[in-house]
């Protein structure tokens, strides 16, 4: 199944390819992976979905709680969550065509934001089955090209999946959450 | 404050880290840090290749339990380094690697000797550091130093360019507490409940095995596991980094596991219903097949490395830290116990397959290497610290050398590096330069870094080195034998003679072939106040047994052929 990780990491030079390393070397598969900036200067975070199995999951998890970098990590696939994906589609349209495309980007509450001769882009954001969906109607009319940024997610509520301390500082959650998860196996 | 260059930055903070010992080659890009050095109390040891330095640095760890350190230049020095750094980082062992790099202003134009050396060498460290202010470099070197260290150890690199080993910066060492950003990640917890079902698991088993590994050596658990052994009456398997965790002639040691294990010791773990697994992680050399390995037993993992607990084999109860700790918890909680109908069946087996079969041969027919590695224990008084290369006269070692004493053999386990041993005893003998440090190689890896006889006398140190010379590249004909219709491709390897290499370098060298000069050979070898190289040329197809085939389950082991002694 997919899982979907939360990682707070350093925001410094070679801390991306540390994490995309270790994914190649440990022969674990990425199906995607989002780096940003947070609300905290020096601290980027990256959405990791990953397709594996549960013990695998966990391993992932282990691994990246290794590399030195790594301020959080936090799988939270069973947490209430909002997920996302972007996504800019370039269509083949004439102008006879545009009135059609800008229905269907309605529908799925898209914009176009950009109008040329014989094409638009269409904007859309939502979870990677609605961005699928709007895809695939789009396909037969020409699509030119696309971007999409894979998945980002933030669980949902007053709960976070990035901890801070007192100082509003990021910090790990002092459980030794990924020590707990190793849990008994039934005995 | 005063201005210090960010070389001498260097050496003040290796100074504090308690480091007098350094294995490297000097170069231009490392130049700054090799001139300021002469004004520390820091002994260079000049290697002839990096790769020497490295290994050097991880046999100096593995003897002293310190962290060995080399230092290169930039570009050619590091990359030469990059097999040390991956022996260490698989058999856990703290080094800290400086290297030196080229300006700043010039980084990733290909200048000369220029290599991205922290990319390279971030699959085979713990972690790695490119260091492009002076500010940076003091906490810097001592984060190494600490990760190095702590929780599983590991080796560490850090690459400082030229600039900024010449650049000046306000230096006060910091005395500040280290904090990594990933600390409260690893934060050990276990819940007492572990430990509690543990303790249950412990109480209803009647076929324990503890399974010995290198995590008892680095954690420095010998008297606790030893404490819950005798309490327990469990029967002890050794990994091959596990020797000198648990003695080898304890009554309550089976001695080695795996592939060269003992056929008993096998059978005792797939026929266990309680595996305690102790600072080892269940490398494929020791398990054989995962699909049919122990497969009636219970599982207690203790490990320090959360990516280790269900890696290779699914366990029931992982208790996460480390293991003297643990031990430290578990040991109150468990009764005395007895298990005497067990160790009947082990006694039996041990009876019929001893590991050891070849002890009481005579050897008409040649000198066998099994006989040379028992009468240097005998002659060493079991004493020695041996170091290993990689092959067959590795298992015989670890076979008929019996070890009571921890770190005392050093050998390359995960990543079984050929060339390892010479080196590294130069790093042992800097660390315990009161122990009698012997070499144990074959003729195929001993020739892989020899360059390092020079360095032996440049240094004046006295080691003592066999070579067990058998013409081929023994390990590897003999899976040749048993597994391609012993098609010998590549395998037979011609070699100098080593004594008289010995004597180009001013070591005395001696050569045996018969079984009755051994022993007088070893005796004049160790009274030198030098080196000496012996090279006894031994029978040129023999093999180790018993073995279990790559894939084969752990109980399936080729055995050999009984045969009846000429009399």
């Amino acid at each position: 199944m997919k899982h979907t990780l939360v990682a707070l990491v350093q925001d410094k030079p070679g801390v991306l390819n540390r994490v995309a390393s270790l994914f190649r070397r440990r022969a674990f598969n990425i199906e995607s992976l989002t780096v940003g900036h947070t609300d905290q200067p020096h601290v980027s975070r990256m959405t990791i979905v990953i397709d594996s199995d549960n013990t695998s999951a966990h391993l992932v998890e282990a691994n990246l709680a290794k590399l030195v970098n790594v301020i959080d990590i936090q799988d939270v696939t069973q947490q209430e969550m909002i997920s996302r994906d972007l996504a800019l589609i370039k269509v083949r349209v004439d102008a006879a065509g545009r009135a059609e495309i800008a229905q269907l980007a309605e529908i799925f509450r898209a914009k176009i934001v950009d109008v040329a001769n014989d094409s638009v882009v269409v904007e859309a954001t939502g979870d990677e089955d609605k961005i699928d969906g709007l895809v695939e109607l789009l396909r037969p009319k020409g699509i030119l090209e696309m971007v999409r940024t894979g998945r980002i997610a933030m669980v949902r509520g007053n709960q976070t999946s990035q901890r801070k301390n007192g100082n509003g500082h990021y910090n790990g959650n002092g459980n030794g959450h990924v020590a707990r998860d190793v849990g008994l196996s039934s005995v | 404050m005063p201005k210090l260059a960010g070389a001498q930055i260097l050496w003040e903070c290796l100074v504090r880290e308690g480091v007098d010992t350094v294995f490297g080659y000097p170069g231009g890009a490392i130049l700054p840090a090799y001139d300021a050095m002469l004004q520390y109390p820091i002994h260079h040891v000049l290697v002839r290749h990096e790769q020497g330095a490295s290994h050097m640095a991880d046999g100096y760890a593995r003897a002293s339990g310190r962290v060995g350190v080399c230092v290169g230049t930039s570009g050619p020095a590091a990359t030469n380094m990059v097999t040390g750094l991956a022996t260490a980082m698989m058999d856990s062992i703290p080094v800290v690697a400086i290297t030196g790099q080229v300006g700043t202003k010039v980084i990733g134009s290909d200048a000369f000797q220029e290599t991205d050396v922290t990319g390279v060498t971030l699959p085979v460290t713990k972690h790695n550091y490119l260091v492009t202010h002076v500010e940076d470099l003091a906490e810097t070197i001592r984060e190494a130093f600490y990760i190095a260290r702590h929780g599983r150890p590991g080796p560490v690199l850090i690459d400082i360019p030229k600039d900024v080993q010449l650049a000046q910066t306000e230096f006060e060492y910091p005395t500040h507490p280290i904090h990594l950003p990933n600390e409260r990640l690893l934060e050990k917890y276990v819940p007492q409940e572990y430990f509690a079902r543990a303790a249950e698991m412990i109480a209803a088993a009647e076929r324990p095995v503890i399974l010995a590994g290198h995590g008892i050596l680095l954690s420095g658990a010998m008297d606790e596991v030893m404490e819950f052994a005798e309490k327990t009456n469990t029967p002890v398997a050794l990994t091959l980094l596990g020797i000198g965790g648990f003695p080898a002639e304890h009554p309550l040691c089976l001695g080695m596991m795996g592939m060269h294990g003992g056929a008993y010791v096998n059978e005792a773990i797939q026929n266990a219903d309680l595996l305690l697994a102790m600072g080892m992680r269940f490398d494929d050399r020791v398990t054989g097949t995962l699909k049919t390995y122990s497969p009636h037993s219970k599982k207690i993992h203790f490990e320090i490395d959360p990516t280790e607990i269900n890696k290779n084999v699914k366990v029931d109860v992982p208790l996460l830290g480390d293991l003297k700790e643990s031990l430290q918890k578990l040991n109150p909680l468990v009764k005395a116990k007895r298990h005497d109908a067990w160790w009947e069946h082990l006694q039996r087996a041990m009876q019929e397959d001893p590991i050891r079969d070849v002890l009481d041969w005579e050897s008409p027919d040649g000198l066998m290497s099994e006989h040379v590695v028992h009468d240097i224990w005998t002659a060493t008084q079991g004493d020695a610290i041996v170091v290993t290369d990689v092959g067959q006269h590795q298992m015989w070692e670890a076979q008929y050398y019996l070890h009571n004493k921890p770190h005392t053999l050093i050998t390359s386990g995960g990543l079984g590096t050929m060339g390892f041993a010479l080196p590294a005893a130069i790093g042992a003998k800097f660390a315990q330069p009161h122990k009698e440090v012997w070499v144990i190689a074959g003729d195929g890896g001993f020739q892989m870094t020899m360059a390092e006889l020079a360095t032996i006398v440049q240094e004046k140190i006295k080691i003592n080195i066999a070579i067990l010379n058998n013409g081929y590249l023994g390990m590897v004909r003999q899976w040749q034998e048993f597994f391609y219709d012993a098609r010998y491709c590549a395998t037979p390897i011609f070699s100098p003679d080593f004594s008289k290499v010995a004597d180009a370098y001013g070591i005395p060298g001696y050569v045996v072939d018969n079984r009755n000069d051994v022993m007088d050979v070893l005796d004049q070898a160790r009274s030198l106040p030098g080196p000496a190289l012996i090279e006894f040329r031994v029978k040129m197809e023999d093999a180790v047994y018993p073995m279990v085939p790559a894939g084969a389950s752990l109980n399936e082991m080729i055995k050999r052929e009984k045969i009846v002694q000429p009399a």
